[in-house]
């Protein structure tokens, strides 16, 4: 049987400590430890980028991470984006857009998504291929995807301009 | 994008309306419930000691040390295992002279595939069951493993099964008119030998299984990933030797299926034993190494074929030999002939081709079993028949738009028998083909390849015209033998909110199954969209019925949901009727209300016929009794199957030097019948453009001389990311077929059937000036450049 290690974390902007074996994985730490089952187990091996979560506010791939490697870290799962104005817009978009079947992949394209308008708020639709080409989506063809990222993108975009266009009184 | 239309959906006409899914707000905020997702108590889990070989004989099999370590629940090897579920075969009878072996769910004595599982040890967490796996002794004889499916049926090659005598699983000859005359008389005859490399569903959910077997009552209740519940309760229930009614299928969300999610896996059934020897709840879920191994391998054809042209470009005859590797057995329940037998059946299938012969060999080998995966037969048929109409218009220098506007079976023709045998209704090709010229700009398109090529620029343009196999009747299974329903089945009550609760048999893995039912019901009922809900996947509530399989969830289900909505309206109005002392036939339901028939005047709230029904019927005459519930089923009748049809077309440029594809662009019209749900419908075929781009550029399950499967992670098997691949354009033509109240016929196998023929068609359109061809799926770009001469 496995010894268990404490960890204390940020998890979802609250501290937390649990205890882990020290072969457990994040995700599986997430899922199985803790219960957060947004976050979703594709390969293990680093490719598929369903487990992908943000670790101190990048995008990481949680099975490629032991839970005990989180200690002291900020962890950020799709549960924890609740009131976050860019998600919510993505999510928004991605449902009215059909840029899901299974819903398997879309937590860790929802992820890799945000990330990216953070970094690019007005990307090419290139841009966007390329940035969510780590992320396996067996079901949609992407397109979808792609298009409801880049709805999503104008959307934030308008917001944000929009007061700024207003004449000053 | 595609957007609702309020003024339609004020008037409650949602069938046809391009409405958003329900469970996409859901899944897309994190709430899917997956079964990895569900909690139970005492859950154990399994783990598979397999076989590092093709093919060994087990000599002995040493469990102590995994006995003895803590945290292992038990230790079951394959022979424990035959005492505790009956075996099965991989045959039925409307495949004559099919034959395959027993099997059980794990290998007893002999392991005939890398990765067949032999031992099943449970533990108290998987990784402990893992533990315990890793202390296991197997030792070995290895045996001479057939791998080639070109090797056999060679005279030297030891049976697989010796009790079957050989390694020939199946043949089929079907064919119609005079071949050999045609041939003879032909201007052309375009002859090309396909490879199609096997490649495997990899649903990002992996195989999941848990069962829950309570002894007390010997009832089962099994969580599965499955398309298929009622299948499974049915296999499930006489394996075991359980009281069908004992036994609950639950499918909760399920994250892909493509086929791969309704055959029977060893895994999944060992999964079942264990928990009825153990009387606690047990897990399986594949690591994608045990999905590479495990899930069902698709295609795997050699096809020798041929097509006699006239020299205006017309198909006077087509011969077809298809070899295909199966693995080690027949899959079970369904058979792994269903694959072959349909791609004999379908080539040349959308052309008034008056000659064919076809003929199929389907054989063992120590592969990863074969069996049905999205658009079962259809891409290898769709890539020979297309294939050889390229060459042969090639060769004639005939525009290929031309020459399949010259072959396609025309609207005066229907129905029209195929030389094999299959009947279509109405099928729509000629304006199919007119609207792709016009979608793709065709001709624009065909003077840009030119000016590309004198810039050292080779850019290809691929066309596939396909048909599609939806809406199997009772012939495709049952009359084998299989019980596997044809028919479906909708339960739908109003409760006193007036609400309405939709449960129906067909399933929901991602493709909208539950929306298209709520938009027909909510149609046909008169009710606001909101305010019904469907419930799929468990045996338990259900009727019975088929499922979600060959494209017949809209086509079979939404009749079914028709059929009740109108049953319970009419026991709606009944009910209202004698509340408002009216005459039924003077009223409607619109909006979720009772209204005037005449002029839609409201009479009462679909809520207040709830609160007098359910709780004052004492305000209602003697002997009355309102029925707020109605069933229905529907069968499919008149046609053994639907057929939908359409035209791919794909734009691309290869890089001559390195052998690289782009793929520009990429165009379907598709014609499924009446359109239920427009942003469902196409993105149906987008999604299965790509798994047929997928298997045409990159996917492959490769082995090694010896059998050893070489992909065991999604780094050494390649799959479509989103940025290589293309935009998908789209257009539809709408054929409603006659045989069904609602005309809708299916769309979830027709971007896959064609894909494939549409990039190789557009590749060998690029390397044209090169006098180069490529006709082994995957095209890997080291197959073109072989093709080049570069290496
Ligand atoms: S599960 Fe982590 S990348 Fe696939
Ligand atoms: S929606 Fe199923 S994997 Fe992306």
């Amino acid at each position: 049987m496995d010894s268990l290690f404490p960890v204390t974390l940020t998890l979802n902007g609250v501290i937390a400590t649990h205890e882990v074996s020290q072969r457990t994985t994040l995700a599986d730490f997430l899922r199985q430890t803790v219960g957060l089952t947004a976050t979703h187990v594709g390969c293990e091996h680093g490719v598929c980028g369903a487990c992908t979560v943000f670790v101190d506010g990048r995008i990481a791939r949680a099975c490629l991470m032991f839970a005990i490697q989180a200690e002291g870290r900020d962890i950020r799962t799709l549960e924890g984006f609740a009131g976050d104005r860019r998600m919510e817009v993505l999510q928004r978009h991605f449902h009215e857009r059909n840029a899901l079947q299974c819903g398997f992949c879309t937590s860790g394209m929802l992820a890799t998504a945000h990330q990216l308008l953070e970094g690019s708020p007005d990307p090419s639709r290139e841009e966007v291929r390329e940035s969510l080409s780590g992320n396996f989506c067996r079901c949609t063809g992407y397109h979808a995807i792609v298009d409801a990222t880049l709805d999503a993108a104008a959307e934030l975009n308008a917001a944000t301009v929009a007061p700024e266009a207003e004449p000053a009184c | 994008m595609l957007k609702p239309d309020p003024a339609k959906q004020r008037d409650g006409a949602y069938v046809g309306q391009p409405v958003p899914r329900e469970n996409a707000r859901r899944l897309s905020q994190g709430r899917g419930r997956y079964v990895d997702d569900i909690a139970f108590r005492n859950l154990a889990h399994v783990a598979f000691v397999r076989s590092p070989h093709a093919h060994a004989r087990i000599l002995s099999i040493d469990t102590s040390a995994a006995q003895a370590l803590p945290g292992v629940v038990d230790v079951v090897t394959g022979e424990e295992m035959k005492g505790l579920c009956t075996p099965w075969v991989g045959v039925l009878a409307h495949f004559p002279g099919l034959k395959s072996a027993e099997q059980y769910p794990l290998a007893v004595d002999v392991a005939r595939w890398h990765g067949e599982p032999v031992v099943a040890v449970v533990g108290e967490s998987r990784a402990l069951a893992e533990d315990g796996a890793d202390l296991i002794e197997v030792e070995w004889e290895e045996l001479p493993a057939v791998v080639d499916a070109e090797a056999a049926l060679a005279g030297d090659v030891p049976a697989i099964h010796p009790e079957l005598g050989d390694n020939r699983a199946f043949r089929l000859e079907v064919g119609q008119g005079d071949t050999a005359s045609a041939f003879a008389e032909a201007a052309v005859i375009a002859e090309e030998e396909f490879r199609f490399g096997r490649h495997t569903g990899l649903t990002l959910e992996p195989r999941s299984i848990v069962a829950d077997f309570d002894p007390s009552l010997r009832q089962m209740t099994v969580h599965h990933s499955t398309q298929t519940p009622f299948q499974m309760q049915d296999v499930l229930a006489r394996h075991f030797g359980l009281e069908e009614g004992n036994v609950r299928v639950i499918a909760p969300d399920v994250g892909g299926s493509f086929g791969l999610k309704l055959h029977v896996y060893g895994e999944e059934m060992a999964a079942c034993a264990l928990s009825i020897r153990l009387g606690r709840p047990v897990k399986f879920i594949a690591d994608r190494l045990e999905a590479f191994q495990t899930d069902i391998h698709a295609r795997d054809h050699l096809v020798k074929a041929r097509m006699a042209l006239s020299r205006d470009g017309e198909i006077l005859a087509m011969e077809v030999d298809d070899l295909t590797g199966i693995g080690p057995y027949s899959v079970y329940p369904r058979t792994s002939a269903v694959e072959g037998n349909q791609a004999i059946r379908l080539m040349g299938g959308p052309y008034r081709m008056p000659n064919y012969r076809g003929e199929l060999n389907i054989v063992f080998q120590n592969k990863t079993p074969m069996c049905q995966y999205r658009a079962v037969g259809h891409p290898i048929a769709c890539a020979v028949t297309e294939g050889l109409l390229d060459k042969g218009a090639r060769a004639l220098k005939l525009d290929p738009l031309a020459v399949r506007q010259r072959n396609v079976v025309t609207a005066d023709m229907y129905p029209h028998t195929s030389p094999t045998g299959y009947v279509f209704e109405r099928l729509s090709h000629e304006e199919c083909i007119a609207s792709l010229a016009s979608l793709m700009d065709y001709e624009r398109l065909r003077r840009e390849q030119a000016e590309a090529r004198q810039r050292g620029v080779y850019r290809g343009i691929g066309l596939a015209t396909f048909i599609e196999i939806t809406n199997p009747g009772p012939a495709f299974y049952g009359v084998g033998g299989a019980r596997i329903s044809a028919q479906d089945g909708c339960v739908m009550k109003m409760e006193p909110s007036g609400d309405i609760r939709v449960m129906v048999s067909v399933t929901e893995q991602g493709q909208g199954t539950e929306t298209i039912m709520a938009q027909v019901a909510a149609t046909h009922l008169g009710v606001p969209l909101e305010r019904v809900s469907v419930y799929t996947g468990d045996t338990q509530t259900s009727p019975y019925g088929g499922a979600t399989w060959a494209s017949r969830g809209a086509g079979i289900g939404g009749p079914a949901v028709m059929k009740t909505a109108l049953a319970l309206k009419a026991n709606l109005l009944e009910t209202a009727a004698v509340i408002l002392q009216a005459e039924a036939g003077d009223l409607d339901i619109r909006g979720g209300a009772v209204v005037n028939r005449k002029d839609g005047t409201q009479r009462m709230e679909l809520a207040e016929l709830g609160r007098i029904a359910y709780f004052r019927p004492d305000t209602l005459p003697a002997d009355f009794h309102p029925e707020m519930t109605a069933a229905r089923h529907y069968v499919p009748q008149g046609y053994p199957f639907a057929f939908t049809n359409g035209i791919q077309a794909s734009h691309l440029e290869v890089d001559v030097e390195t052998g690289l594809v782009r793929l520009l662009d990429h165009w379907v019209v598709e014609d499924c019948g009446k359109v239920i749900n427009p942003l469902l419908v196409e993105e149906q075929i987008r999604g299965g453009v790509v798994q047929g781009l997928g298997g045409a550029l990159f996917e492959e399950c490769l082995y090694s001389p010896e059998g050893q499967l070489l992909c065991g992670t999604m780094a050494d098997y390649l799959t479509p990311m989103a940025g290589e691949m293309p935009d998908i354009h789209m257009a539809h033509v709408e054929t409603p077929t006659l045989t069904s109240p609602l005309g809708a016929k299916g769309v979830g196998e027709a971007g896959t059937a064609a894909a494939p023929a549409a990039v190789m068609n557009a590749i060998n359109d690029a390397l044209s000036p090169f006098s180069a061809e490529v006709t082994q799926m995957p095209f890997t770009p080291e197959r073109i450049l072989t093709a080049l001469g570069k290496v």
